[in-house]
């Protein structure tokens, strides 16, 4: 059986006394479309900020197509195809929506150490960069700074900025959060258009884009794999129901 | 004999300077590590609490004692109403408005002093009881610095037991430790943040006032020990008060100590000394950060 | 053959950052000025030969501070270790050919920078600000030591710099090869620091400047783009020491002080920093008062200077170049249609 493309092997993440990260057994396969749920503090973050490398785990190993990354530094993870969004959105406010996506695709191409020729001769970078903004509907909204979008138009150039890195795994931390449900269906046609052959891994609550999306669901409860399974299985499960309301009604 | 008289009388005098450097550094690491906001001007709220000191004391006939007090809480009193007025415009600001802004109100300090009292060493006249010297057994001491050695140590003992066995002290740590889980869980930060500060500024007017006698005391003090301030916050960690206390009489004796024998290169040693140190401990000898 | 035209070529957005690096029509003003002004005020070549140093100064902060955003009380250090570098190997007979000089005066502040970068910029924040303090300090100190090498608190004098060119003398009265040679170097380097800043590392080092942890987050090797603009600030920022102690032929310990560090760090906030013209603007704003006032009255300038930071900080902190493009900006405003 071929390995798959990203895997956990008991990764354990303890501060101090909290334990974030408990034993994770995790895959994801390419072209994966899987999505991580949980209650609120079940860890589910930090779980993505070991998976790219901001946190070190206490314990065990994250391999990438078989090839074991553990130790491997953040920017060197995105070099190798794993790449990010935030759940708060982290750009370039000042910047254009061009020009933030630009950064991201010339860090990728390696024109980004070039220090004696312009950065608008690199016309390869930006014609890759506005080919992208159109896919995801951005292209009219390019010479704009990004803190003049509305927050739903943001969160799209966060999902440029990381189709920009051509990741071959991407993940997502609650694409939608923040967003009015009023501009929510352009993140989950933006995702749609995501390439079939990346595998991509979603944390979010909202159960109506979990179940949109997902071909395989994981469960995360108190740092934990609580349960794992089709959307089919994960929604009869009593079990998860129990989790999911016990918290409703504590909360 | 004679060489322990002498360990004695240099570890004394080191331990005396560093008292009056912990007095005037407290407020700075404490509203640094709370508020996290680069206040260069403490140095600034010394200087003119020494002046205030020593001008009542010889305008008003104001005794030592009260005359400290008096410089307390004007100081406070001013640096509260600064606070509430332009610091708090700037504490989400980026760190280099905070250095500017506060490098131009010392300025603006040292230039006012230098225009109402002159730009000379102020002297401040000792009481009479703390002149002179004190027997302490092995050796003979300044009865001035084994005084600021007592209320050095009281100090910091009122300071501990103050952050905590009280209210305030604990939402003081608390804030410190996680400002936003602070805020949730309802202090009111503003509030704090005022108190906190003045109580630092009347701190550092006291260490302006009682270290007037070891430091001078000219309107170019704001700056002069500048420096030494931010060293011993730097090193104490910032919010730590046994941490601020502890670098404060390392500071303090090592400086006293290579004035004595390396007058050469005591100054480029200790700077050598802080690089090396922050860079193996970047949030100081005592400061804490856990993620 | 790649297809000539792309359908995006002509989209504004890509138009504007093609189009991002090229000359406006102001930007050879400041020069045709500065030549100008060599023919028309002979007597003050002396101000225009230490305002044209300044100068460059201020642009090497303004790479590292405007462009980089790191916040450093050491800029000075650079200076220092560029003017020590040329008035030492001149003062002891070594070497006082000018123009290369100037190159080993970069080489030495570049390898400081390179050096002292590495280890400070693991840190952040207060702690950075202190070390960059500290380490300028220490430099101080350790010239202040060494007085049979840098003069000590004297410092060095009547330094026997060799003819520009081996024509062209240096004559401290008629500073007229000075500013010439010292506006021929500033322009030099200011094209270096222009191109850096619109080549994509230098788009880098917004984005670092912008958003760090982005920056980290696409792959981008954030502290090594951040050694290498310190190290060239420093480089820069020694080529102004090192012209400065040829200029002045002479060299001491205020070139390492906190006061001039201080001092930049004012003009160029002044100015607008992170605006390459800024350092223009701040330094001839900056010198032209100091000039008359501070020595006039000197209290006064200091708490006139103080004022100015506290308003700078609160109400203005783009500086004057930041101002302008207020106004501008209002200027262009949409206006209702009648």
């Amino acid at each position: 059986m071929t390995a798959p493309l990203l895997e956990t092997l008991a990764l354990c993440r303890s501060f101090g006394a909290l334990t974030a990260a408990r034993d994770i057994d995790f895959r994801l396969e390419a072209g994966a479309r899987h999505a991580l749920i949980g209650p609120n503090g079940a860890g589910k973050t930090t779980f993505i900020n070991l998976l790219t490398g901001v946190i070190a785990p206490t314990s065990g190993a994250i391999l990438l197509k078989g090839r074991n990354i553990t130790s491997v530094g953040q920017a060197q993870r995105v070099k190798l195809g794993i790449a990010r969004t935030f759940q708060i959105n982290r750009l370039f406010r000042r910047l254009s929506v061009l020009e933030n996506v630009y950064l991201a695709v010339a860090e990728r191409v390696g024109a980004a150490p070039a220090m004696l020729q312009p950065a608008g001769t690199r016309r390869d970078v930006i014609e890759e960069s506005m080919r992208l903004l159109d896919t995801l509907k951005l292209a009219p909204h390019a010479s704009r700074r990004v803190w003049e979008l509305p927050y739903g138009r943001q969160r799209l150039v966060e999902l440029a900025i990381a189709l920009g890195l051509k990741p071959e795994v991407l993940l997502l931390d609650e694409p939608a959060a923040g967003v009015p449900s009023a501009e929510s269906h352009i993140i989950l046609d933006a995702i749609d258009t995501v390439p079939r052959d990346i595998g991509v891994l979603i944390i979010d609550h909202d159960m109506d884009l979990v179940f949109r999306f997902a071909e395989r669901i994981t469960v995360l409860v108190s740092g934990a794999v609580f349960a794992t399974g089709s959307p089919r299985e994960i929604g009869a499960d009593p079990n998860v129901r129990a989790v999911y309301l016990g918290q409703a009604a504590r909360g | 004999m004679i060489f322990g008289v002498d360990v004695a009388s240099m570890l004394l005098g080191g331990v005396a300077a560093g008292m009056v450097l912990f007095i005037v550094s407290v407020g700075l690491s404490v509203t640094m590590g709370l508020m996290g906001f680069v206040n260069l001007a403490h140095g600034g709220f010394a200087m003119l609490g020494g002046y205030v000191i020593a001008l009542t004391m010889k305008y008003w006939g104001l005794g030592f004692v009260p005359a400290l007090l008096v410089g307390f809480v004007a100081i406070a009193a001013l640096s509260a109403v600064l606070e509430r007025l332009l610091y708090s415009r700037l504490y989400r600001a980026a760190e280099l408005d905070q250095v500017l802004f506060t490098i131009g109100l010392v300025l603006m300090m040292i230039a006012s002093v230098t225009v109402l009292v002159g730009p000379e060493n102020q002297p401040l006249a000792l009481p009479a009881f703390l002149r002179g010297q004190i027997n302490l057994g092995i050796v003979q001491y300044r009865t001035y610095s084994v005084a600021l050695i007592v209320v050095g140590i009281l100090i910091v003992t009122g300071l501990w037991l103050a952050f905590d066995r009280t209210r305030t002290g604990a939402q003081i740590r608390a804030a410190v430790d996680n400002r936003r889980m602070a805020e949730s869980l309802g202090i009111n930060i503003g509030r704090l943040f005022t108190l906190t500060f003045a109580f630092g500024s009347g701190m550092a007017a006291l260490g302006g006032g009682l270290g007037a006698e070891f430091l001078g005391l000219d309107p170019q003090y704001a700056l002069k020990y500048l420096v030494y301030f931010l060293i011993v916050v730097a090193v104490g960690g910032l919010g730590r008060v046994t941490g601020v206390f502890y670098a404060a009489l390392l500071i303090g004796v090592l400086d006293f100590t290579l004035k004595k024998y390396l007058p050469q290169g005591g100054t480029a040693f200790i700077y050598a000394l802080t690089i090396l140190l922050l860079l193996w401990r970047p949030h100081g000898l005592f400061g804490a950060k856990t993620t | 053959m790649t297809p000539t035209e792309s359908p995006w070529a002509d989209h504004p957005a890509a138009v504007a950052l093609a189009g991002r690096h090229r000359l406006r029509a102001w930007e050879p003003i400041p020069w045709i000025l500065a030549l100008a002004f060599y023919f028309v005020f002979p007597k003050y070549l002396g101000f225009g030969t230490e305002l044209l140093i300044t100068i460059l100064f201020a642009v090497s902060l303004d790479l590292v501070l405007g462009y980089a955003g790191i916040v450093t009380l050491g800029q000075a250090a650079f200076f220092g270790a560029g003017a020590y570098t040329v008035g030492i190997l001149a003062k002891r007979g070594i070497w006082n050919e000018p123009i290369t000089g100037l190159v080993l005066a970069a080489a030495v502040a570049a390898a400081i920078g390179l050096g002292s970068g590495l280890v400070l910029l693991r840190t952040g924040g207060l702690t950075l600000l202190m070390l960059t303090l500290c380490t300028m300090a220490l430099l101080e100190e350790a010239a202040n030591l060494a007085h049979d090498y840098t003069g000590g608190f004297d410092g060095l004098d009547s330094l026997p710099i060799a003819p520009l060119l081996g024509r062209f003398e240096f004559n401290p009265l008629y500073p007229t090869t000075q500013y010439l040679y010292v506006l021929a170097v500033l322009f030099v380097c200011f094209v270096f620091v222009r191109t850096l800043v619109y080549s994509p590392f230098g788009q880098s080092l917004t984005g670092i400047r912008e958003n760090t942890l982005r920056m980290h987050a696409v792959g981008a090797p954030v502290r090594g783009r951040l050694v290498l603009c310190y190290a060239l600030s420093a480089a820069i920022a020694g080529v102004a020491g090192g012209i400065w102690a040829q200029a002045n032929a002479y060299v001491n310990l205020g070139t390492l002080g906190l006061d001039r560090a201080a001092t930049v760090l004012i003009i160029l906030v002044l100015g607008g920093y992170g605006r390459l013209y800024g350092a223009f603007v701040g330094a001839i704003a900056y010198m032209a008062l100091s000039h008359f006032l501070s020595k006039l009255y000197p209290t006064a300038w200091q708490l006139g200077l103080g004022l100015l930071l506290v308003v700078i900080a609160l109400f203005a902190r783009n500086g004057i170049l930041g101002i302008a493009e207020l106004g501008v900006r209002w200027l262009r405003r949409p206006r209702p249609m009648p």
